[in-house]
């Protein structure tokens, strides 16, 4: 039933019994098949209720499977799923980050006031309020250099030097803002969840309500601050490539993909190497090939439901995403400090006697989380155009985490992956957005939403202990 | 007899008020294997965790190799060659083998890990051990026994060119065809020239593969004897009350803290 493969070094690799590297597809699907039994179910719940969700949808609404309607869904989700990428990380070290929704909303209220008072943050917030923010980046520096998180570091810096240099509004300089203040916050929670030892329920618990009030104070109670005039920070979430460059985008990500998965077969096949059989690597790049030039093809089309105006092209939040996924997996899969990653949630004990720094992995993870969740932030003020007091408030934590957590991402930690946050962004954004088309008041949105939510938690903690059983 | 690999000499550990070791002595030898008993609370576990950096010793002499050395964590004790199986394992459920046997250090640059070399060198390790009762080392460790991950624990201690290889109860929570497998292992181990410390309760374990026996009591080397010279009942004599005829402490009365 095995095959053994072509062992490079001779009688010492073949002397190791029953090992097999190659499997046949059949062994293969069989070997999954197994492994879904033993509660290893990873995104595929997920992948299948998005399928399923489409399908209701389009038989239930016209509209629902209008190209308009999925360019603005993929817009309307994208948000929150760059912040569920970032849970991913905190939950993959087996804690929680509650403050990422407010966290992303109060960077998202230092860009728009840096926009809005043309970067006079001084003018905007007063003379006590500024000190108090420059204090506090000063205070994240310093916490990230205890941690020797060098990148925490210098972001807080940058935040630092932006506020004080008060130099005049631009959206790139906005945008970096964000990201920095993102990333300080990062380094706060992390310090006090990592070193002091605190449950990062509670803290970051505590931090939700006071990121909450430090966008209360930064807009203002009832005031609104418009960003939407800004082209650059509109077409965020509101532009589109171009027919060309949607192609090249689809040219770039397909064939990316495709070079990466089959160089790295062909390699490891070379190599006599644990691989996976070789249909299944090109059946899974070639249904990566055809779903994207579908997407592109589509999208490519004019979809404006006004006759006087063109709006076609791939929505600038697919690259985006697209770029965060990928940058994310390789960080994941590919890098020691995604192993550390992995380790620090399946077993911190064993993460600690293997020489790995928990303390500062752990904080890590909340300084990505922060970071991602600012970046989260840019695309839904630029997507509704405006920061408001509520920004990142309400559900957005909480869709977010759920978009982890029915992706696949396991709450108990050690069990994730980057697209699983997609997946489950997507399911959510289509859930929002099928429901909403089909008039359904808010409540059933909601409770629906809930519920999914309830059911993937579900699935998360049977498949663990199915997977604990089928252990031994 | 060939020169001690790792010598121990007048070591002390206390907890706060708890004096847990006292003047403790341990000779490890290349290519034998020293089983350290003793009862609960003897002191095994602690002797162990100052061996491998995770406590330090209040006073005493550690030799590696005839040199005085002073390991003050697990990554000076790592860089000598010491490595330790615990009890509890201490293996990621979440990776597979080969994950598992390079965590903390891995192989390739930062950014990059050189998956390749990981595989090649965790599969050659396993075979020069005989293992062969894994099916692939892409494995997950969740999905292999208890006798599996003991084994990937104690090959994972011999990846690193480890001279001095301590082994915590190693078949403790273990059924008879794998601790089989386990003390075949160990047996190994000491076959390829590493000093082998075997911390065990089981005597029949004890007698089977070790060449020493190390008998702490309370704190307190007991004895270390020659497994040959010695009977089963000697041993369980020196267990439990640190004496036995000429063998053992002097005074054990005085051995109470």
């Amino acid at each position: 039933m095995t095959q053994t493969s072509p062992a490079p070094s001779g009688a010492a690799i073949t002397d190791f019994g029953i090992d097999t590297t190659a499997m046949s597809t059949t062994e293969a699907i069989r070997d999954y098949v197994a492994r879904l039994r033993g509660g290893q179910l990873g995104s595929l719940p997920a992948a299948l209720g998005l399928v399923a969700l489409f399908v209701l949808f389009s038989s239930l609404s016209d509209v629902f499977f209008s190209l308009n309607n999925v360019a603005n869904l993929l817009a309307q989700g994208a948000g929150q799923t760059m912040i569920a990428m970032g849970i991913v990380f905190v939950l993959l070290v087996g804690e929680i980050d509650l403050s990422a929704g407010t966290a992303s909303g109060a960077a998202g209220a230092v860009l728009a006031m840096h926009y809005a008072e043309n970067g006079n943050l001084l003018g905007g917030m007063g003379t006590t309020v500024f000190i108090v923010f420059n204090g506090v980046l000063v205070l994240a520096a310093v916490l990230a250099a205890t941690l020797r998180i060098w990148p925490g570091v210098a972001m807080s810096l940058v935040a630092l030097a932006i506020s004080l240099s008060g130099m005049a509004a631009n959206p790139w300089l906005e945008m970096l803002l964000a990201l920095s203040v993102g990333t300080a916050i990062g380094c706060i929670t992390g310090f006090l969840v990592a070193r002091i030892g605190m449950p990062s329920f509670v803290v970051t618990l505590a931090l939700f309500l006071t990121w909450q009030g430090v966008i209360l104070q930064f807009i203002g109670e009832g005031g609104v601050i418009g960003i939407s005039t800004s082209d650059v920070l509109n077409k965020v979430a509101n532009g589109n490539l171009s027919t060309l460059g949607s192609w090249a985008l689809f040219v770039v990500a397909a064939g990316g993909f495709a070079a990466v998965s089959l160089g790295e077969h062909f390699r490891r096949l070379k190599r006599g190497l644990v691989t996976q059989p070789t249909p299944l690597v090109l059946f899974k790049v070639g249904i990566v090939a055809v779903l994207g030039a579908v997407a592109t093809a589509l999208l490519t089309v004019n979809r404006s439901p006004n006759e006087s105006i063109e709006i076609s092209g791939v929505p600038y939040v697919v690259p985006i995403v697209l770029g965060l996924l990928v940058i994310g997996t390789y960080v994941l899969n590919r890098t020691r400090y995604g192993r550390h990653i992995y380790a620090v949630g399946g077993n911190k004990e064993a993460a600690r006697r293997a020489g790995i720094d928990v303390t500062k992995v752990k904080a890590s993870a909340f300084v990505v989380c922060s970071s991602m969740a600012a970046l989260g932030a840019i695309v839904y003020s630029s997507k509704v155009g405006s920061v408001d007091p509520q920004a990142g408030g309400l559900n957005t934590l909480l869709f977010a985490v759920g978009a982890a957590v029915i992706g696949g991402a396991s709450l108990f930690g050690g069990r994730g992956k980057v697209i699983d946050a997609v997946i489950g962004g997507t399911v959510l954004a289509t859930i929002a957005n099928g429901l909403g088309l089909l008039q359904q008041p808010a409540a059933v949105v909601a409770i629906v939403t809930g519920l999914v939510l309830l059911l993937a938690a579900t699935v998360d903690a049977l498949s663990r202990r199915r997977a604990a059983t089928a252990a031994r | 007899m060939s020169e001690p690999l790792l010598e121990l000499h007048g070591l002390n550990k206390s907890f706060g008020p708890v004096h847990v070791l006292h003047d403790v002595d341990l000779k490890v030898r290349a290519g034998e294997v020293t089983a350290l008993v003793g009862d609960n609370g003897a002191g095994k576990s602690t002797l162990v965790k100052c061996i491998a950096g995770i406590h330090a010793a209040d006073s005493g002499e550690v030799r590696f190799q005839g040199e005085q050395v002073h390991i003050r964590g697990p990554k000076d004790a790592a860089e000598l060659g010491i490595e330790v199986v615990y009890q509890d394992l201490a293996l990621a459920d979440n990776l597979d083998i080969v994950q598992n046997m390079f965590l903390g250090r891995e192989r390739g640059s930062g950014w990059l890990l050189d998956e390749a070399s990981m595989e090649r060198a965790a599969r050659e390790t396993l075979a020069s051990l005989s293992v062969r009762t894994v099916k692939s080392v892409r494995t997950p460790v969740s999905s292999l026994s208890g006798g599996q991950r003991q084994t990937v624990a104690i090959a994972k201690s011999v990846l690193w060119d480890s001279k001095v290889v301590l082994l915590d109860e190693p078949t403790a929570a273990l059924g008879v065809a794998q601790t089989r497998q386990v003390l075949d292992l160990v047996r190994r181990l000491a076959e390829q020239g590493l000093g082998v410390v075997l911390i065990s309760h089981n005597m029949a374990d004890v007698f089977e593969v070790s060449d020493r026996v190390a008998v702490l009591y309370l704190g307190r080397m007991a004895a270390e004897v020659t497994t040959r010279d010695v009977t089963h009942g000697q041993i369980v004599e020196l267990i439990t009350a640190g004496r036995s005829g000429e063998l053992g402490l002097a005074r054990p009365d005085t051995a109470t803290v």
